[in-house]
């Protein structure tokens, strides 16, 4: 039951996106189709998990025992840059076809304060190893979910007809805030 | 580029908020008050200027291939100090901005001035571009956190604005939506459609 | 960008090394500055919070209370989960003063808050606070004395002749409008702080 209570608090209540402000910028930059958005969810889902993974044991194996937590930052952001790099080569060789998918939003990934940010979380929600694990999957769930539904809305907004002013980001704004606003319906239910 | 334009881009021009659309975490995450913002901006700011400064200082010593990993370490170190520093002199603050201060490390602000601007140029012009453009960023986070307090809680800074009806337990009856997380895209896509008006005029 | 190091496996190896070697030298002593005042900060967050609930006082007690089973080992978490409350008995010389309660609840709106419940020595609470809580801005929240005037409702009640539910259940607390979710969680949290209060004196005397 415990597990269902973190997946249903990381998907829905506090949505990494809508509730949490992470990863906004893939959220308003690659959500114009929904194809890219799922690729988009793909990509962070497989990072994700891997940064938290690896953080996860740096935090306690490496920087804990000898009292460098302060080191905590520096470390985490070098392993997720060093890391996004490593599934971009490795993908490249091993599959090509997962590469052409994925590819070309790996490099955006770094920068992803989403990645970043659910690395610190786990460690602050003083959760386990496994615990870590569904967490970073369940926020990219999230994520990829609030990614998709916007991608759909914007698709239709496109054939909107927009006051001049409030055309393009402006609008995509406003949606934002209407889709967080139906997120927040959530609330309450764990 | 003068000094003076240097400076004043990143307010309305080249605001790196609400015309380049950079750093918007943190701008939706910490503005539900005016003080927040501006904690929060002066934080970036700070790290902005310093690691525009030693970019540029060492920029020359920095082999092409591993230009980005030395910025980051460099950003990252600038990062921790003021988290290290906020978290003793001003516990209070440093706790309600919580998670976007280690955050600021991938705010794409402070790697793309670092990377587009102080690789490329002198010390003196690296540190007036960090300071427009900090300057640009705590403004953009301390006029929406001023829009959210005055909307949402009824307060400027801190001090309350007496324009709302008073209920019977004796608080403001404010618009409550914009201190809580749909008001901050709310509020931005308003002021970024204002300001887009303003900087083409 | 006239004399750009060339990108040999040897400049990029020292140029890194000794980038971080910096950093983290620097990081280093900034860390040993600021490590005292850090911790200084973190106490006097929990000092003021005892001193706003209780009257003047000189000295502290501290006694730590875990309830019995709540002690919650999960596959999830790595440290097991404590629901501890903490008992801060003061003392003017050697007159009782008082006792500060840090006390919790898991029926907030969004899981769990901490308070902070002053006793005096008569057994009336003197005040309240809240320690740290992720109700809604400016619903949940007005439990704090700065945003409403809820919280002064408790002040010189005793819960032999107050009882500390809100109204909907049959208690004597005036709920905050719109936010009967964490008020009710409030005064849980205050009842749980009696409690401890009550089996922990108990054990003493």
């Amino acid at each position: 039951m415990e597990i269902l209570t973190i997946i249903i608090l990381a998907v829905f209540v506090n949505n990494i996106v809508l509730a949490q402000f992470l990863g906004i910028c893939p959220f308003i930059g690659v959500s114009k189709k929904i194809d890219t958005a799922v690729g988009m969810g793909g990509a962070v889902l497989f990072v994700m998990t891997l940064a938290t993974l690896v953080t996860y044991m740096i935090r306690y194996y490496v920087l804990q025992p000898y009292g460098l937590e302060f080191l905590q930052t520096i470390s985490f952001i070098l392993v997720i840059a060093a890391l996004v790099q490593m599934v971009e080569i490795i993908l490249k060789k091993l599959s090509p076809t997962l590469f052409q998918a994925l590819g070309i939003f790996l490099p955006l990934i770094t920068t992803n304060c989403a990645v970043l940010g659910v690395a610190i979380l786990t460690i602050n929600g003083n959760y386990s190893l496994v615990g870590g694990v569904v967490y970073a999957i369940a926020n990219a769930i999230g994520f990829g979910l609030a990614l998709i539904i916007f991608a759909g809305i914007r698709e239709h907004l496109d054939l909107m007809e927009v006051p001049k002013g409030m055309r393009g980001v402006p609008i995509s704004f406003i949606v934002a805030g209407i889709l967080a606003l139906a997120f927040m319906g959530f609330s309450g239910i764990v | 580029m003068s000094i003076k334009e240097t400076l004043s881009k990143g307010f309305i021009k080249e605001n790196p908020v609400f015309i380049l659309l950079l750093g918007l975490c943190p701008t939706l995450g910490v503005t539900t008050s005016a003080i927040n913002g501006l904690g929060m901006g002066l934080a970036t700011a700070f790290v902005l200027i310093m690691s525009n400064l030693v970019v540029s200082i060492i920029k020359n010593q920095i082999p092409n291939k591993v230009r980005i990993p030395s910025f980051i370490v460099i950003i990252a170190s600038f990062v921790t100090i003021v988290d290290l520093v906020m978290n003793a002199y001003v516990p209070a603050l440093h706790e309600q901005l919580g998670l976007f201060i280690p955050l600021i490390v991938v705010n794409c602000v402070v790697l793309g001035r670092a990377e587009a601007f102080a690789s490329k140029n002198t010390v003196f012009n690296s540190i007036i571009d960090g300071l427009g453009m900090g300057i640009g960023f705590t403004f953009a986070l301390t006029l929406l956190g001023a829009v959210r307090e005055i909307l949402g809680s009824g307060a400027f800074f801190g001090l309350s604005v007496p324009i709302y009806p008073i209920d019977e337990g004796g608080s403001p009856v404010t618009m409550l939506v914009f201190v809580l997380a749909p008001g901050a895209f709310i509020g931005l896509g308003y002021l970024i459609s204002i300001m887009n008006r303003i900087s083409k005029s | 960008m006239a004399s750009k190091k060339e990108s040999t496996f040897l400049t990029m190896t020292m140029t890194l090394f000794i980038v971080t070697v910096v950093a983290a030298f620097s990081l280093g002593s900034i860390y040993n500055l600021t490590k005292d005042k850090i911790k200084e900060a973190k106490e006097r967050k929990v000092t003021d919070a005892i001193r706003k609930v209780l009257p003047e006082f000189d000295r502290l007690e501290k006694s730590t209370f875990v309830e019995e089973g709540e002690l919650v080992q999960s596959i999830y978490k790595r440290d097991p989960v404590a629901d501890t409350i903490i008992l801060y008995k003061a003392f003017n010389e050697e007159e009782f003063i008082g006792t500060a309660v840090k006390s919790y609840t898991n029926m907030g709106y969004s899981g769990k808050f901490w308070i902070m419940l002053g006793i005096d020595a008569t057994g009336k609470i003197y005040n309240t606070a809240v320690v740290e809580h992720f109700e809604t801005p400016g619903l949940g929240d007005k439990m704090d004395e700065s945003k409403s005037k809820f919280p002064l409702q408790f002040k010189g009640k005793d819960p032999r002749d107050f009882i500390i539910r809100v109204e909907k259940d049959g208690g004597d607390v005036d709920a905050i409008t719109a936010a009967t979710i964490s008020s009710r969680a409030f005064c849980d949290a205050v009842n749980r702080a009696f409690e401890a209060l009550s089996i922990e004196g108990g054990k003493e005397l």
